[in-house]
């Protein structure tokens, strides 16, 4: 408590400074014509990604925290219903303090909206989807490795444990071809477009127009159907509102690069 | 999307409120008529306060309704991921209806309005939802009850079908959900009620998929590929190998009426379900309205139910099996029912006696070993001979000639008092040595079949079936030696292969 109570102090004191940096900075992923999971349109299987740059790794209770302090109408406690749920930041100690011990751990417990908020004031915004499925592609070792059995198995461990358990600090896991960590094996992540990729509320359903307009595709069209670590992402993405939180959704920012120049 | 699925459904029971609602008397079996289904399954608006529906663990059942009329019938279903032990010192991730695997059962009556409340716990890593098969209406309260972790669903179905029932999840991936144990039954009492029984169970077979192998220790991981494959790594009752054995052993006494509901979660593998030592007095295949009588196993679908009756007569332990049998004794598809009470001798003795059996040739292998000692130093008897060739005539040749030597007429022709048999001793070897093929008339009576080749017996062994055949049923006596049968062996000329 007493650290926590230290960088408080410090950041109290630079007021000038993007109070929430995002500790481990950000990665160029060139852009890519790619075939997605989630098609963008029905017929289409190619996804066409700008140049865009990543956060490396999950944003933290401890920068989300510095966030909330900065712009209080997000506290616990503060911030509205329509946009955040009653789980909203419940695990932290205080309104404005995670608690020492989940400082360097990713934020979870945050709504679509809130995450939006954090990502924007930094001047960046979440990513989209396409983006984040380009960047979940790639292995340690190569840019795409969707068709390697024993990564896409490696990858399905995590979804075979509970969410009991505690989760690990930001940041620790493996870089991977681009230098982002986390992206397996972490936490869920929401991303900027979740609310128009809804799944199909029941994921047997198929070829209803309805459902390809309202409801974007569903689960039966998607692509790639041994890819169940993406599936499971996207049916978890659909079933969160923007205003609900969950103990194992968290998220990270991206900016187009254009922007950056 | 949820409230328009709701909607309709709502809009469909309207719609079928006002028919039916007389004929509640149909029997459940032996009548063609049928019980009218769905169509007949309205029978109004639900009467009275709601009702919150009594939700009971495996292997318990909960009462019966005994309600006479339609009621609102309020169900709160939790899910919860649960880390347990699948087997002895391996624990699995298990994602649950209520806590356990199967989930919780549900039991409501035919025409009930159910009012559903499906709960995501908050620990929850995924989101969920449930399928009953028991439902009218679109993915069977799938989409209306998609729920994110920390958030509840609601919706409501009026129950027209009676009938035992599976729900599942129909998350995406559906076959992971599924296989992470998330089913369960719910039953549809039929208006008039179950019959009394003293005793019932609720038992549901899963099948499992596991990184490591059968029974390897620590945390293992779901395999997507072997559940893919179909190659189940454990197959269970309730969940747990352990589940309903040793201390959690399903127990009830002699005199009972026992009553399974017996479901199959799958997700692959279709059920041989059996009882060892009982025979069911009664299936309701499928869950459906009609039975069947005096089943050995009954085969339960993967996404379907069975309830089986009997009536337990002797005591001991009763043994639930899939007899797709190497999924019992090798995957883990066993479970015991322990039936205490005194012992029916009249019906069942229980071990009588434990004496030395010895079948074929072997059933006597003393005279065999005698006669073969005797032979050797020289020193044989045609005494030794006839007890040594009675034993191997047993195992070899009286399966078709019979013991008493009588052959079956127009079949297997006689050796006793046989004409064709002691007209000519050489020949008699070689039929023995080589067998015998088409038309012989022994005894005035025709013969036309195979007797094949008993090369394999070696010459000391024909030799003595030969003296005992001689010896016997009135027959006139004679010794064939073994040397004989050697010469006759030489003097044959035998395919390349076949046995000497």
């Amino acid at each position: 408590m007493r650290l926590a109570g230290n960088i408080t102090l410090l950041f109290a004191l630079l007021p000038g400074i993007t109070a929430f940096a995002g500790g481990t900075g950000s990665v160029p992923i060139p852009g890519a014509r790619f075939e997605s999971v989630l098609p963008e349109a029905p017929g289409t299987k190619i996804a066409n990604v700008a140049p865009f740059r990543l956060d490396v790794s999950l944003v933290s209770n401890a920068d989300f925290a510095r966030f909330v302090r900065a712009h209080p109408e997000w506290r616990r406690g503060s911030v509205k219903p329509l946009l955040a749920d009653a789980g909203y930041l419940q695990h932290w100690a205080n309104a404005n303090e995670p608690g020492e011990s989940s400082a360097r751990k990713p934020v979870t417990q945050v709504s679509w909206f809130a995450a939006s908020a954090y990502c924007e004031a930094r001047g960046s915004r979440l990513p989209r989807w396409h983006e984040w499925e380009l960047a979940a592609a790639a292995s340690d070792a190569v840019p795409d490795a969707r068709a390697d059995p024993a990564w896409r198995q490696r990858i399905l461990a995590w979804y075979s444990t509970s969410a009991r358990g505690v989760l690990p600090d930001a940041g620790m896991s493996q870089a991977n071809y681009y230098g982002v960590r986390d992206l397996h094996g972490v936490a869920w992540e929401w991303v900027l477009d979740a609310g128009s990729m809804m799944v199909s509320d029941d994921s047997r359903e198929q070829g209803d127009p309805d459902l390809q307009r309202f409801c974007g595709s569903g689960a039966l069209s998607l692509e790639q159907k041994e890819n169940y670590a993406l599936m499971m992402r996207i049916a978890m993405l659909s079933s969160m509102k923007a205003s609900y939180t969950s103990g194992s959704m968290g998220f990270r920012c991206a900016t187009d690069i254009e922007e950056r120049r | 999307m949820a409230r328009t699925t709701m909607t309709m459904l709502l809009a469909a029971a309207l719609l079928l409120a006002g028919c039916g609602a007389t004929d509640k008397t149909a029997p459940s079996s032996d009548v063609a008529a049928d019980t009218g289904g769905s169509r007949k399954g309205d029978f109004g608006p639900p009467q009275g306060e709601p009702v919150h529906a009594v939700l009971t663990s495996p292997p318990l059942v909960p009462p019966a309704t005994n309600r006479k009329a339609p009621a609102k019938v309020i169900v709160e279903l939790e899910v919860i991921e649960v880390d347990k032990q699948i087997a002895e010192g391996v624990n699995y991730t298990f994602w649950t209806f209520g806590g356990t695997v199967p989930g919780s059962f549900i039991r409501v009556r035919q025409g009930d309005t159910v009012e559903f409340h499906l709960k995501n716990h908050p620990g929850s890593k995924m989101p969920h939802n449930i399928d009953l098969h028991g439902v009218t209406g679109p993915g069977g309260g799938a989409a209306s009850s998609f729920t994110a972790p920390g958030h509840q669903s609601t919706f409501t179905f009026k129950a027209l079908n009676q009938g035992l029932y599976v729900y599942h999840c129909a998350t995406a991936p559906v076959g992971m959900h599924v296989a992470n144990g998330m089913y369960g039954l719910i039953l549809i009492e039929p208006p008039e009620g179950l019959s009394p029984v003293d005793q019932e169970f609720y038992v549901m077979q899963g099948d499992f998929y596991t990184v490591g192998k059968y029974r390897e220790k620590g945390h293992q991981a779901f395999d997507m590929q072997k559940a893919i494959d179909e190659n189940a790594t454990y197959v269970l009752f309730n969940g747990a190998e352990s589940a309903l054995t040793g201390p959690s052993a399903l127990k009830a006494k002699t005199g009972q009426h026992i009553r399974m509901f017996v479901g199959n979660g799958g997700p692959n593998l279709v059920s041989s379900f059996h009882l060892i030592g009982e025979i069911f007095d009664k299936v309701q295949y499928e869950g459906g309205t009609r039975y069947q009588e005096n089943v050995q196993t009954t085969l339960i679908p993967a996404g379907g139910a069975v309830t089986v009756e009997f009536h337990t007569e002797v005591p001991g332990n009763y043994v639930l099996v899939d007899h797709s049998i190497f999924r019992a004794f090798n995957k883990g598809a066993l479970a015991i029912l322990e039936v205490s009470g005194e012992p029916r001798p009249e019906i069942y003795s229980g071990k009588q006696g434990d004496e030395v059996y010895l079948s074929d040739k072997l059933s006597n292998p003393e005279a065999v070993a005698t006669a073969a000692v005797a032979s050797a130093s020289g020193t044989l008897t045609r005494e030794q001979q006839v007890k040594a060739g009675e034993v191997l005539f047993k195992g070899t040749c009286s399966a078709c000639h019979q013991e008493n030597g009588a052959g079956i007429e127009n079949v297997f022709p006689p050796l006793a008092k046989s004409d064709y048999l002691l007209a000519n001793r050489k020949r008699a070897i070689g039929v023995a040595l080589n067998g015998l093929t088409g038309p012989v008339t022994v005894n005035g009576v025709s013969y036309n079949s195979v007797m094949p080749p008993m090369s394999q017996l070696n010459d000391d062994e024909i030799a003595n079936i030969l003296t005992f055949t001689l010896n016997s049923w009135g027959n006139n006596g004679g010794v064939v030696t073994s040397a004989e049968v050697k010469a006759e062996r030489a003097n044959t000329k035998r395919t390349e292969g076949a046995a000497h």
